[in-house]
């Protein structure tokens, strides 16, 4: 993945400052242990529904845990720094954010190659980073500006990128797992050795279609993995107030689920890692994670008024996905605050390198409004604010 | 109603006003004889206010209506009226609308929020499968007619694909359901009211970008408004424009412009979509011998078609030039384009002027 590539790369090159920064950390392991394989225990046990739980002991390595928090660090800036550009007014349209829930995106690239599909709703911004999307098609995207993944004319919503396997970036609640199911037959039909993983919130979880489309995987074995991502809010109503059982993994029924710490990044990649492995033996799963947005649903929520304030402030203290990486770093010698300070100090700058880079970019042309509708046109006719002058019929 | 009532239809120019984006519920000034100014969706929430009030078995219920809502329409319900009454839904639009369906037929007033009217699609089967045939297919024994589904509608300036459509057309081809559309606060609330009382299932579009921008004087007591009655707010003799919702504000700024070019526009708000005031927009185009439709909603197959194809079949003989369409393009609802795909102020003055020269 370009993401890893770019994060291993930026590890590296913290072995090339001067000696004078390499002091403090001498402690650390040589390089040649950075692949070493580390054994790690998840933070809680699995909880599954009619299949065996993975394993707790995760298998990780130095330089995979640096380019875990690499990763999340940078998916949290990028995501502040998407908050103020919406309240500048560079960002119109509707707008979700990813932060607190980074882990699900990081764990579940580190257990799949981009031949496996992703597709997910509207809080997308994170998951097309992670599936190879770079900064500079995020904030161009976000501003309506050409050189956006989606050309500027889908938002921050509809991401997508064919080549990463990244099937966006959908407006309406819950109407892209049956969507993935389809994507999972066609790999089926053709013996790949894939799966896809179809993302969806609580709040979707009780839309009926994602039923139908579990019976339809669950009839044809397809390799569907159905991810639900419990941040316990859909909108503003909690998930006890909208589903008679909030245990999502279990709403399967004849498929079976488990129950992830959708906040422990390991233990994400340990569940996608089993899960991709059943589907492709036997159908269907589903991957319940566990985690917690810190902002609001969208731009226009506050995020304050049906939880408190403790509450979020208490998830950040206790379960934070950066926090517990940056634990795991430090616990295991593998890096020293500094450096771990330093790389969120780089993350910063990528973000506000790749913002004023994305401000450059020109807004789409206008006669963008009416391509892609059709293969052609079909004669749709267009006019401007001055109706005589600007009226042409397009191919 | 009180004597004091300024005529209808007094519209706040768009992003002049402070006062339109006050987020009070009940505006503060302009407090006289039952009258206050409120803005739109205030004036909503004073008829759910009632309703629930008026009829013990009346109901409110859709997502996050119990906190007041998004857009704050539902605002004080569930603190007044219990949690029994008025209650969050599960995201689950086809179960909303089919759920109302049953409510209603046990003889309920089954109000129902679809949080956007882009989100309506889900249930669009209940609404067209089950709500709107269920009188007839039952011989009359059973109906729905309690059963209202209020939804916001319409572009906001950046709402982009999901949060701008105005799909009122699909509905407009269902017989069975009645589709209503206000213009403003008091015919918000003077509709809405008739709407949950009427015994027809009913789709009622809210012009979201009209719920703090357009405030008006709006008697507080309990009135009703009627449906399928036209209004003509605007007298003309030149040429007759016909639109319904926000974009009465945009024909009314065009309408103005055309009066200083000296052609006189006469303006219709049509209200309710289905069943129509034919009579009034004959009328009209009978004394004017031209007609204009405007909607937001992409120009092919959109209601203006139908108007069009009706008052041809009615006035061939007195129309003096083509009925123009000033519409949505033929594109998905655009994010970034937003201010190209919109049937702008300029784009109706400019078809104003070209059907009167015809």
């Amino acid at each position: 993945m370009a993401l890893s590539r770019l994060a291993s790369s930026h590890f590296g090159s913290n072995f090339l400052k001067p000696a004078s920064l390499l002091l403090s950390s001498q402690r650390r392991r040589s390089i040649s242990s950075s692949n070493e394989t580390l054994t790690i225990e998840t933070s809680i046990p699995f909880t599954s529904h009619n299949c065996d739980a993975p394993s707790r002991s995760v298998e990780t390595s130095s330089s995979e845990l640096m380019s875990f928090f690499n990763d999340m660090v940078l998916m949290r800036r990028m995501e502040i720094a998407a908050d103020s550009l919406y309240k500048a007014k560079l960002i119109r349209g509707f707008c979700h954010l990813y932060d607190g829930q980074e882990a699900v995106a990081v764990g579940m690239e580190a257990a799949i190659n981009s031949k496996d599909c992703v597709i997910t709703a509207y809080r997308d911004h994170c998951t097309f980073l992670s599936r190879g999307g770079t900064l500079f098609e995020i904030f161009s995207e976000l501003m309506g500006r050409s050189g956006g993944c989606s050309k500027g004319k889908g938002g921050s919503m509809h991401f997508y990128r064919k080549v990463g396997g990244f099937y966006g970036g959908h407006g309406i609640v819950g109407a892209q797992v049956p969507l993935g199911v389809g994507l999972a037959f066609g790999q089926k039909y053709c013996k790949d050795p894939n799966v896809t993983f179809s993302l969806y919130g609580d709040g979707a979880a009780n839309q009926g279609q994602l039923f139908e489309a579990l019976n339809i995987a669950a009839l044809w074995d397809l390799p569907a993995i159905l991810v639900c991502e419990n941040n316990h809010y859909g909108m503003g109503t909690a998930e006890w107030r909208s589903a008679k059982s909030p245990a999502y993994y279990k709403r399967g029924d004849y498929a079976p689920g488990l129950k992830v710490d959708g906040m422990d990044v390991l233990a994400v990649k340990q569940a996608c890692k089993f899960a991709k492995e059943h589907a492709l033996k036997n159908g269907p799963i589903i991957l319940e994670m566990d985690t917690y947005r810190y902002h609001g649903h969208s731009m226009s929520d506050p995020g304050s008024t049906y939880r408190t304030r403790d509450e979020i402030s208490g998830v950040r203290q206790e379960r934070d996905p950066i926090e517990r990486v940056r634990k795991l770093v430090l616990a295991h010698d593998i890096s020293t605050e500094k450096e771990l300070k330093d790389i969120e100090k780089e993350a910063r700058k990528q973000v506000d390198e790749a913002i004023t880079k994305a401000k450059e970019s020109q807004m789409p042309d206008p006669s963008d409004l009416f391509t892609n509708v059709y293969v052609k046109g079909l004669g749709v006719e267009a006019y401007g604010a001055d109706r005589k002058e600007l009226k042409a019929t397009l191919p | 109603m009180s004597r004091c009532v300024k005529r209808l239809g007094k519209w706040v120019s768009l992003g002049q006003s402070k006062r339109g984006f006050s987020t009070s519920t009940i505006q503060k000034d302009g407090v006289e004889n039952g009258v206050k100014s409120l803005n739109l969706y205030s004036a909503i929430n004073q008829a759910l206010h009632i309703a629930l009030d008026t009829d013990p078995r009346s109901y409110v219920f859709g997502e996050d209506v119990g906190f007041g809502g998004v857009f704050r329409c539902t605002t004080g319900l569930a603190d007044r009226f219990g949690k029994n009454r008025v209650f969050n839904t599960p995201l689950c639009e086809q179960g909303i609308v089919g759920f109302g369906i049953g409510l209603a037929a046990m003889g309920n007033r089954a109000i129902a929020e679809i949080q956007f009217a882009d989100y309506i699609f889900p249930a669009f089967d209940q609404i067209v499968n089950e709500a709107a045939k269920f009188r007839y297919r039952s011989g009359n024994q059973f109906n729905c007619g309690g059963l209202t589904i209020r939804t916001p509608y319409g572009a906001v300036g950046h709402g982009g694909h999901y949060h701008s459509q105005s799909p009122e057309a699909f509905f407009c081809h269902v017989p069975g359901i009645k589709v209503v559309i206000p213009r403003s606060p008091k015919e918000a609330k003077g509709l809405l009211l008739s709407c949950i009382r009427d015994p027809n299932p009913i789709v009622f579009f809210e012009p979201k970008w009209l719920y703090r921008l357009a405030v008006e004087e709006v008697p507080e007591d309990d009135y009703m408004l009627p449906l399928s009655e036209a209004e003509v707010i605007r007298q003309g003799s030149d040429i007759t424009l016909v639109g319904w919702g926000a974009q009465l504000a945009i024909m009314e700024q065009a309408c103005i412009d055309a009066e200083k070019e000296g052609i006189s526009c006469e303006l219709i708000d049509l209200k309710t979509l289905i069943p129509w005031d034919k009579e009034t927009v004959e009328a009209s185009v009978k004394k004017t011998g031209r007609l204009l439709i405007s909607h937001e909603a992409p120009v092919t197959g959109g209601f203006g078609a139908e108007i069009s194809a009706s008052i041809l079949e009615r006035c061939f003989s007195r129309l003096e030039a083509p009925v123009a369409r000033v519409c949505g393009l033929d594109t998905p609802f655009p994010l970034v384009f937003e201010p190209f795909y919109m049937p702008t102020k300029n784009k109706i003055l400019d078809a104003i002027k070209s059907t009167v020269n015809y």
